[in-house]
């Protein structure tokens, strides 16, 4: 069931080593996935990764739940050349927060996506064309209910936990919501019941600037010469602002020039400062790897999301799950800041669920999920060591 | 790529020579499947031992992260906050009983926290020490020297007590905060005493059960 490779000789003896994307066809005729607002989609390919080994009872797996532009390959190296590891190396190998010696790790790109999932790059069943803007609407529920039909698929009846930060910690949420019989753990990491009105604010920023790009003929550009590329990096931007913090942005660029100690005085200089050539940067590697009609639908998803509303009420949400919980906050998050935590961990309460809720201290802002790794795995290693020994 | 670990915060709950007896006293008086939350729980122990024992539902408070993973490793799910700030994300009578056990001498706003406590269970646990001890008197008296609790050996300059009182002058907070005195055990010398003589002399500390004041009648404690 693992796809770990012999790991590649110089590999660090605490990275999973070579590893590579799986794929599966779910929903195949006669099944359909019933998505958003009815509409039927199927077959669904797909595309995932697993590290560490399934136990023989089939009680050591997690699920990991990737933000709104991540992917599968949450960890490990694709090739030995590569220079990038999984996006959440640091957490997942042997010894680490996600210890693969002990658990199977499995990671699968979203509904809607566009990293191997089906979404609106995949051609419509029939033909080669791509959905594009025909592409049904999908929601976070929908994708959690594609990854519990691969976790299905792979022979688990119930998850040791599902894990997620942002959007993922809206994946897991639902998990536990939808699936209450399957999780027997939820980590949630700076995340909430639903984005707030200034989170969709900046989605709907980012989305304004991939259609009104020149180059998004409605969402067909896949056989144009050109695609909303700029758009989209603006979109990138603007977002990414939302996940840093003023205090993690003054630390590292502050307001320093990028070319030279003075002002060029050229007004359509757009790198002066370091600031802008950063944001720059990370639009410009993001329109590389990413579909600007697969961002179109999954900000929406993220803007639709709402627990409360989808179940009747947060504690109602929670009423039936049997799973233990692992919330925790960031203090520079403003994007989904304490108070949205807490909200969960007050639900969780008064539905009367297994709670633990942590604050972490850090500068980093919204990202601080993925980079306060440490501080994570000091409590994420007790907290399911303890609930796998538990049956 | 992490920081550095944020120094580790104050913890509220002291290690105390009389906290296992209390800890038993305690026990005895938690109903059997009774949901319980645990104010500055530590470690967990009492809140384990009470799910081992009682077949408790149990959450914890806890702000010192050491503590809470201590809790983690134990199975306890506990809650990072901060006592003076209130239980304000805590849903009204969602606890059977609140435990405080040698913090309420600790927090800033003692009134705040006891009315919190009744506001989010039906019983309020609480272990206090006493200041009107004879040790205490005496050392004030004879030799004008700041009180300091018998049963914790801290200095004025480091002690975490805050607020120092004796089991009057609880028993009027517990007026003010609208409560009604269910029992109280005199601590002395490591046995809990009910109806003590003297106990506002004798008592190391004391363990009072409390409840709104306007809260329906409960069953007799056993």
């Amino acid at each position: 069931m693992s796809t770990e490779d012999t790991p590649h000789k110089d590999a660090d003896e605490r990275s999973v080593g070579l590893v590579s994307t799986q794929y599966v066809d779910l929903f195949v005729p006669p099944h359909s996935l019933k998505v958003a607002e009815g509409n039927l989609l199927g077959p669904v390919h797909v595309a995932y990764e697993t590290y560490g080994t399934l136990s023989e009872k089939r009680d050591n797996a997690i699920f990991v739940c990737h933000a709104l532009t991540g992917d599968a390959h949450v960890a490990g190296r694709h090739s030995a050349k590569d220079e990038k590891t999984g996006w959440w190396d640091e957490l997942i190998g042997p010894g680490k927060g996600l210890d693969t010696n002990k658990y199977f790790v499995i990671c699968a790109n979203v509904l809607g996506g566009c990293q191997g999932t089906t979404g609106p790059m995949s051609p419509k069943p029939g033909t080669e064309t791509p959905y594009a803007l025909e592409f049904p609407f999908v929601t976070i529920g929908d994708m959690v209910e594609v990854h519990a039909a691969l976790v299905r698929h792979l022979g688990i009846e119930r998850l040791l936990g599902a894990i997620g930060g942002s959007l993922g910690g809206m994946q897991a949420l639902e998990w536990a919501a939808r699936f209450p019989d399957m999780l027997r753990t939820a980590v949630i990491l700076a995340s909430g019941p639903r984005l707030s009105a200034q989170g969709i604010a900046f989605n709907a920023v980012g989305r304004r600037a991939i259609v009104t790009d020149p180059h998004f003929y409605k969402g067909n550009y896949y056989n144009q010469d050109d695609d909303p590329h700029f758009g989209l990096a603006l979109a990138r931007m603007v977002a990414h602002i939302t996940y840093l913090s003023e205090a993690s942005i003054e630390k590292k660029f502050g307001r320093r020039l990028q070319h030279s100690d003075q002002f060029a005085y050229e007004l359509m200089r757009e790198t002066e400062f370091q600031i802008e050539s950063y944001l720059h940067h990370q639009g410009k590697r993001f329109v590389e790897r990413f579909d600007a009609n697969s961002y179109l639908y999954l900000t929406r998803a993220m803007d639709y999301f709402d627990l409360a509303k989808s179940y009747g009420s947060l504690p109602e949400a929670f009423s039936a799950t049997q799973s233990r919980f692992l919330v925790t906050s960031y203090t520079t998050d403003w994007l989904f800041p304490i108070a949205q935590s807490r909200e969960i961990v007050s639900a969780l309460i008064q539905a009367r669920r297994h709670v633990t809720a942590v604050e972490l201290e850090s500068p980093y802002g919204h990202d601080s999920f993925l980079l306060e790794v440490d501080q994570l795995e000091e409590m994420l290693k007790p907290f399911l060591a303890e609930a796998y020994a538990t049956k | 790529m992490s920081t550095s670990r944020p120094k580790e915060k104050r913890r509220y709950k002291m290690p105390s020579p009389s906290a296992a007896l209390t800890d038993r006293v305690i026990m005895e008086h938690i109903d059997e499947g009774s949901r319980v939350l645990d104010l500055g729980c530590g470690d967990g122990l009492l809140l384990s031992e009470l799910r081992r024992i009682k077949s408790a539902e149990i959450l914890g408070v806890e702000m010192s992260r050491r503590a809470m993973i201590q809790c983690m490793t134990a199975g306890v799910p506990v809650i990072q906050a901060d006592l003076d700030l209130g239980l304000e994300d805590f849903p009204s009578q969602s606890f059977d009983f609140a435990v405080l056990s040698q913090t309420l001498q600790q927090v800033r706003h003692p009134h705040v926290i006891l009315e919190e406590m009744l506001r989010v269970a039906n019983r309020a646990l609480v272990v206090v020490p006493n200041f009107g001890h004879w040790r205490v008197r005496w050392n004030q008296l004879l030799w004008g020297r700041a009180p300091v609790s018998s049963s914790e050996r801290y200095q004025w300059y480091n002690t975490p007590n805050l607020h120092l009182m004796s089991m009057p002058d609880f028993r009027d907070l517990v007026d003010v905060v609208e409560g009604r005195i269910v029992k109280e055990l005199a601590i002395i010398r490591g046995r809990a005493v009910e109806q003590a003589w003297a106990a506002n002399v004798r008592a190391d500390s004391a363990v009072y059960i409390l409840e709104r004041k306007s809260a329906d009648a409960h069953a007799p404690l056993p």
